[in-house]
């Protein structure tokens, strides 16, 4: 019996960080690489998701419908960032206004042109023997990690990564280097669009979707970013692991989902208030005293 | 190869360049020498196209450049090494070598051999991160990041700044060793006397925001002739 409730836990935790790292990395790409808070960032996850519906709705199989969401959510960013988003670069409290305007013109225009229900997606692959849930979960978290990892490669091993990092760095020297920056931001931006909507597009079968399904992931996506710090992937990766952690714990103890997500919560402020620059500024103060000492 | 004709250009609405006419021919090392805020580093910002000029026209290589981009102006085969190094802090050495690669598009040269001939110390630090690195370095860095691409000419905002005098007469060495092995032409603005004399053919002064003089070679081995157009 101990050996299935640790298997429970164990899946618990997955839903919860799978859930957190979808819902948080588009947002965290935006900010941590162009310093644009994306208060749409749940209504580009809104995107996602209806096209991913209506594409499924319309007979596509499921991967292409969700394909589908992904490609027209970055499309859908490309266009706002050509508009509107370039021109509010450094500028971040403008930035959350504006996005903020975006978010609620979006949710009431879904209102107005599909009402306030879109059709539902059955859960793909059925449930899960032994464990109490289904193994779609398993997948979300297997993509999950997929997803920091993909991002990992990109960032880092890439000419695109090095040249993303070096224009968020310093503009003005990456252009003089000639790095089209113009074009590095509209990349990056596509990207924040295009992962924002691939997790609208994998929560499409387990969620019901309304007009207000963006504000669903908003929470655990802007405490994660805070929580995380700088740096993006790592600290997309650290802030989910520990949030879901306590998340599941309390979950798992109280067997309610609502204690765990206060006790998250309670952690995510206790975090801040310890490590103001969040996980990864901590870890890299550190770090740096360690090499001052050595 | 490069030509600027009464070149102006302002901060905001305060002007900074006024009419300024400068010539660099292919090969030359050429300096702009002057006090502080006399508009040098505004000069160099603007030949790069960091900053818009007012009025006049920049010409590089028979082109008028005056509207183009930094991005293009890099391409088109213009290193520049900024004020303060301005190296990618986070970046390691070997990725900041390699935002390089794109300067001088018409050049598939890359230099990678000749920098870490100059400068050893970037290839035995590859893999660190560039702001962990001392002043010195961090100019060897950004030096060779500019050449890595194989520049036509190299434009330089005040090498000697922050470097110490004993690294300073090295950097003086080595742009003259880049400017006659590799055919690179420099221009560069300064107000350290001893790289003024000892690395310029021939210079300009500066004084708010117009040129004032060029001098040659000979007036340029006179202390007297240069201290003239700086704080020293």
């Amino acid at each position: 019996m101990a050996g299935v409730g640790l298997l429970n836990f164990g899946f618990e935790f997955l839903e919860i960080f799978a859930f957190i790292v979808l819902a948080t990395v588009g947002l965290a790409v935006i900010f941590g690489m162009m310093g644009i808070i994306n208060l749409a960032h749940g209504e580009f996850i809104l995107v996602g998701a209806y096209a991913t519906t209506f594409a499924f709705a319309a007979g596509l199989p499921l991967p292409l419908a969700m394909l589908t969401g992904v490609v027209l959510t970055a499309v859908f960013g490309l266009v706002l960032e050509r508009l509107i988003i370039r021109h509010l670069y450094g500028r971040l409290l403008d930035s959350m206004v504006v996005t903020w305007g975006i978010s609620l013109v979006m949710i009431q225009l879904v209102r107005i042109a599909f009402g306030n229900a879109a059709p539902g997606i059955g859960i793909p692959f059925g449930e899960l023997p032994v464990v109490d849930g289904p193994a779609y979960y398993l997948v979300l978290g297997v993509l999950a990690v997929g997803v920091l990892g993909g991002l990992y490669a990109l960032f880092m091993w890439t000419d695109f990564g090095v040249r993303a990092r070096a224009t968020m760095q310093d503009a003005e020297t990456a252009r003089s280097m000639g790095i089209d920056t113009d074009r590095m931001y509209m990349s990056t931006f596509a990207i924040g669009s295009a992962l924002a909507g691939f997790t609208g597009a994998l929560y499409a079968p387990v969620m019901t979707i309304t007009p207000q399904y963006g504000t669903g992931f908003l929470v655990e996506a802007f405490v994660a970013v805070v929580v995380g710090g700088s740096s993006v992937i790592v600290g997309t990766l650290l802030a989910s692991g520990f949030l879901g952690s306590v998340n599941a714990v309390f979950t798992n103890v109280t067997e309610s989902t609502f204690i765990g997500l206060v006790a998250m919560l309670l952690a995510a402020i206790v975090t801040i208030r310890l490590m103001p620059d969040g996980i990864t500024g901590f870890l890299e103060t550190v770090r740096q005293r360690w090499g001052e000492n050595r | 190869m490069l030509e600027l004709i009464n070149l102006r250009a302002s901060y905001g609405r305060t002007p900074i360049l006024r009419d300024v006419d400068v010539t660099v021919d292919d090969g030359e090392i050429v300096g702009i020498m002057g006090k502080n805020g006399v508009g040098k580093t505004t000069l160099v910002k603007a030949v790069m196209g960091l900053l818009e000029a007012d009025d006049g026209t920049i010409t590089f290589d028979g082109e008028d450049v005056t509207d183009e981009s930094a991005d293009v102006r890099a391409r088109r085969g213009i290193g520049y090494i900024p004020q303060g190094r301005d190296v990618f802090p986070e970046l390691t050495v070997e990725e900041n070598l390699r935002m390089g690669e794109t300067i001088n598009e018409a050049s598939s040269d890359l230099q990678y051999e000749a920098v870490y001939d100059y400068f050893p110390i970037l290839e035995e630090r590859a893999d660190q991160e560039a702001g962990t690195m001392s002043g010195g370095q961090q100019q060897m860095l950004a030096i060779g990041r500019a050449l890595i691409g194989n520049p036509d000419l190299l434009l330089l905002d005040e090498p000697s700044e922050g470097v110490q005098p004993s690294i300073v007469q090295d950097l003086t060495r080595d742009l003259t060793q880049v400017n006659e092995e590799l055919g690179t032409t420099i221009l560069f603005v300064e107000q350290n006397l001893h790289v003024v004399q000892n690395l310029s053919e021939r210079c300009y002064a500066i004084d708010k925001g117009t040129i004032v003089d060029e001098l040659g070679s000979e007036r340029l081995a006179s202390r007297d002739a240069v201290t003239e157009y700086l704080a020293v």
